[in-house]
């Protein structure tokens, strides 16, 4: 009797765990499906399927300019960073030099700044290449922290690697690019694609800068342009529309990290417990 | 031919000493085997001679010419390690034309270097498989394969049975013996723990002890001729019986060494009298353990089967011409 | 490739790695030079001058005026002026570290007891993991943006439930209120984030050894002492590194503040309030003042808790 009592509770904190998380998304769709007044009347299960909502957002040019937008800047910075990181975390991890472990720890520090203490001097330096209100600004400014963060994850995952591997690969005659490119790189499908998402899903996400170097509507990215919805006045927020739009901005994502799950863990991992 | 030439070779980690000085003339085309217990710097000696490591101090010449500091891929060796260490991602034909990709040589060429030596090692046919859907014995052949492929002068390798089960280990160390004959113009340098593989597979032997050279010799050099207590109980199987105490100090030495098949059993009145208190039968012949007032059983070993009873007390003379002495210090009396 | 053994003088391979490994790493310190260390050079350097927004080449140096100054009156009388006495800057400050303490204290208590729950196993374990991550996975404008649907005061869900269970007999406006903005927030990045530290902790306790605890079971020692005795103490290195993370996070929060309670004085903390000054205000130096603030805090905290707590973030880096 203790135990089915017992198992029982188990269960039901287990249940109020999953709710919990999952509840507001579940919300945010229901009310997405709703319009007029109906989007007034506070109910708990779908009560209407009125597709007009996404009609309205797919058919705003600038909601899908905005995708376009974050889109490449997320899918450029990504690029970015891990064209840079490869190299530079094989030589973190695999050569031995000195003041190796101060240059971690400085890019680690670099990962840690809050952004705000950079903004200023990105933005002379945004105004000052002439990019301001465009990707680039954007593209440039999330080095700041997807570089830091893919640098990291990368040479924990590269540690791991088989040294006697690589010794082979000396002994083949392959130079330190040789290796990375061929025998490396090859090696690293699992870990390149769970950081690069990581990274993309970062970018992805970022508000200051985009809200910060941006000025017209088409320039903005996603996060920017959901933050920036309104209705004609304060008190008409176009709530369905603004489900409509977040629903959308959010499914790909969580199908992406519900497919990489685990991987998504390890590499969260590798960034923070193991490191 | 490649003559491996080490003089005064020193490795520090740190402050870590691992090689303390080793003097070492490796001759061209010899088969070496470096054996000694783990840690006492084999794998790092052999990874000196590669220049996969760097030499602290001292020179390292091939044909009297100093490398030093020549990178791995000019000094014309090849390595075969313990964990083969293939290109889990590559085909086992990829595996073994990578040096040659990387050397940019002609596709013909290739083919023709990669197929001959699959050829040699029987793997012909699994040129399109990958590491993974190997066995371990296959893997170490193709491991093989890559380095007999670079077409090396000098052939280094480091432990590389310890990951094969007995069977196959057997069937490998002939493999590699019979590659040694075919392959008359290379150096093979071969690092082991085994004295079993030292013996059967060497022309010489370099017993190391703690970053230094103990012995340099043929197997029969080694075994006939030890120069210390150390390498006499570290050749030979079984160990060689190695007495101390007042059986030494009858002959003049701290340790008397004299190996089971020295030993005589004889009817009376032998130098030696115990009892047998444990004994061990292999078919073809059997040891008898006596105690005889030692700190460890005396070996015994006699052909055939097994005659003398547990517990019988016997008496025993060893060939005095087959008698080691050690001083104090362990070093071989002559 | 089977160059003979009499080479002339080549590079030892070790200064060819090292060789290699400065060029490996020249373009990506190059790139971090560029968008990080030249940019905080430049706002600490604002800081110091009275650039304005407008005309970001004109100022002066005015030496740490932005910070703190001081004039006497002809009538004797001392005004002191600058961010450290600034009532906002200060008010800001109390929100974030108040923010920053509570947000991460309850994450890591939620995210623990989240993170033992999922290391049992039960049927559906996966799909559990699964819908923990979707929080994780949704942007925080978007989270932002459904919660302040939720917590709407006239057609929010939340205050509903609350009226049907009775815990409030009048609906609340939570994200205008000044008494409960904070409380909005809070719950929005307790949400949102309780699943990053689920998962940091779960990783934790699958490292600890499984005999550890079946030891205990045959000692007989009671479930609770295991885990405060074993599992504690066991967990804390990996506790501590997502502690620090989560609070780096949490004392630099811009964005949920900004979009969930914008212009609340509860809960402006220190990173809206230098945006604001710096952009909106076209008090740039003076926002670069506060910006450097927020970095020296930073620092500060980082020092310290590396200090109290050596530890070894670079992890095998030594090795
Ligand atoms: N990279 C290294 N750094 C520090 N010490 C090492 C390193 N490689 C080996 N050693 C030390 O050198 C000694 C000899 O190692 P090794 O040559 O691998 O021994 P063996 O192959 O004979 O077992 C050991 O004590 C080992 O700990
Ligand atoms: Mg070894």
């Amino acid at each position: 009797m203790m135990r089915y009592l017992k198992s029982v509770a188990f269960y039901a904190v287990v249940v109020v765990i999953v709710v919990v998380s999952v509840f507001p998304f579940y919300y945010a769709i229901i009310t997405s499906f709703k319009t007029g007044t109906a989007l007034f009347s506070i109910d708990y299960l779908p009560t209407s399927f009125d597709l007009s909502n996404y009609r309205g957002v797919l058919d705003s040019p600038n909601f899908i300019r905005s995708v376009l937008n974050s889109v490449l800047i997320a899918g450029a910075t990504v690029g970015f960073a891990m064209f840079l990181a490869v190299t530079a975390s094989y030589a973190l991890a695999r050569v031995r030099f000195r003041g190796r472990a101060l240059l971690l720890m400085s890019i680690l520090a670099v990962s840690m700044f809050p952004q705000i203490a950079v903004l200023a001097g990105l933005f002379e330096l945004v105004r000052f290449l002439g990019i301001y209100n465009t990707p680039w600004a954007m593209i440039m400014s999330y080095t700041i922290f997807t570089l830091p963060f893919t640098v990291w994850v990368l040479t924990t995952f590269m540690r791991d690697l088989p040294l006697e591997i690589e010794e082979a690969a000396i002994i083949d005659g392959a130079t330190p690019w040789d290796i990375v490119s061929k025998v490396f790189l090859p090696l690293m499908w699992p870990a390149l694609v769970t950081t690069g998402l990581l990274a993309f899903i970062g970018a992805w996400n970022e508000f200051l800068f985009a809200l910060t170097f941006t000025a017209s509507e088409s320039q903005r990215t996603v996060p920017v342009a959901i933050a920036m919805l309104s209705g004609s006045s304060e008190f008409e927020m176009p709530w369905g529309t603004l489900m409509a739009a977040s629903v959308l901005v959010t499914v790909p994502l969580i199908i992406l990290v519900l497919i990489f799950q685990r991987k998504i863990v390890a590499g969260l991992t590798a960034g923070g417990v193991k490191g | 031919m490649t003559q491996i030439q080490l003089k005064n070779v020193r490795k520090k980690y740190g402050a870590h000493d691992v090689i303390k000085g080793v003097d070492l003339d490796i001759r061209a085309g010899e088969f070496m085997v470096f054996v000694g217990p783990s840690g006492c710097g084999k794998s790092t000696l052999l990874r000196l001679i590669s220049g996969l490591e760097e030499i602290t101090d001292g020179t390292l010449e091939f044909d009297g010419a100093r490398v030093n500091e020549v990178i791995p891929s000019q000094r014309g060796v090849a390595m075969v390690f313990q964990s083969y260490a293939l290109y889990p991602h590559m085909s086992v034909f990829d595996n073994m034309a990578f040096g040659l990709k990387l050397a940019k040589s002609s596709k013909d060429e290739m083919h023709a270097r990669v197929r001959a030596a699959a050829e040699m090692l029987q793997i012909d046919h699994l040129l399109d498989r990958k590491p993974k859907q190997l066995s371990g014995g296959q893997r170490q052949r193709v491991a093989i394969g890559r380095a007999i492929v670079r077409d090396p002068k000098v052939f280094l390798f480091d432990e590389p049975l310890s990951n094969l089960d007995a069977a196959l280990r057997v069937a490998t160390r002939l493999e590699i013996a019979k590659l040694h004959h075919e392959m008359t113009d290379v150096t093979m340098v071969y690092v082991t723990h085994d004295q079993v593989e030292a013996m059967t597979l060497a022309d010489r032997i370099c017993v190391l002890r703690d970053g230094m050279v103990e012995q340099v010799g043929t197997p029969e050099e080694l075994y006939d001729a030890p120069n210390s207590t150390f390498v006499a109980g570290f050749i030979g199987s079984p160990k060689m019986n190695l007495l101390a105490g007042d059986i030494a100090a009858a002959h003049d030495c701290a340790t008397l060494g004299i190996r089971a098949e020295h030993i005589d059993i004889t009817k009376a009145d032998g130098l030696w009298a115990g009892k047998v208190i444990h004994t061990e039968n292999l078919g073809s012949d059997h040891y008898l353990f006596v105690e005889i007032g030692t700190a460890e059983p005396l070996v015994v070993r006699q052909p055939g089967k097994q005659q003398i009873a547990l517990g019988q007390t016997i008496n025993l003379t060893p060939q005095a011409a087959m008698i080691h002495r050690f001083d104090t210090g362990g070093r071989a009396i002559l | 490739m089977t160059a003979t053994p009499t080479v002339p003088k080549g590079r030892s391979l070790s200064a060819q790695r090292k060789r290699a490994a400065f060029w490996f790493l020249v373009p990506m310190l190059a790139a971090l030079l560029f968008v990080a260390a030249w940019p905080l050079f430049r706002t600490i350097y604002f800081s110091f001058t009275d650039t304005s927004l407008t005309s970001l080449y004109d100022g002066k140096w005015i030496g740490f005026d932005n910070y703190l100054s001081y004039r006497q009156l002809s009538s004797g009388k001392v005004i002191w002026r600058g961010t450290l006495v600034d009532p906002a800057w200060w008010n800001a400050v109390w929100n974030t570290v108040r923010f920053a303490f509570v947000s991460v204290a309850l994450e890591t208590v939620l995210g623990l007891m989240v993170a033992l729950v999922l290391h049992r196993n039960f049927v559906g374990r996966g799909w559990v993991r699964a819908a923990i991550l979707i929080p994780w996975a949704i942007p925080t404008i978007v989270s932002a943006k459904m919660w302040a649907w939720m917590l709407n005061d006239q057609f929010g869900i939340i205050n509903d439930m609350l009226l049907r269970v009775g815990l409030i007999d009048a609906k609340i406006a939570w994200t205008a209120n000044i008494e409960t903005a904070m409380i909005a927030v809070l719950i929005v990045d307790v949400w949102k984030t309780t699943p990053f530290m689920a998962l940091l902790c779960l990783a934790g306790l699958q490292m600890i050894p499984k005999d550890i605890y079946e030891a205990a079971k045959v000692d007989g020692i009671s479930a609770l002492r295991v885990f405060w005795r074993v599992t504690l103490p066991l967990l804390k290195p990996a506790l501590m590194v997502a502690v620090i993370f989560r609070s780096l996070d949490a004392l630099r929060v811009f964005d949920l503040v900004y979009v969930l309670t914008p212009n609340s004085k509860a809960t402006k903390t220190m990173s809206v309030i230098a945006r604001e000054n710096l952009i909106e205000f076209d008090r740039f130096a003076y926002g670069s003042a506060q910006s450097t603030l927020l970095f020296a805090l930073i620092a500060i905290f980082v020092s310290l808790y590396i200090w109290l707590g050596k530890m070894d973030l670079g992890g095998k880096a030594d090795q």
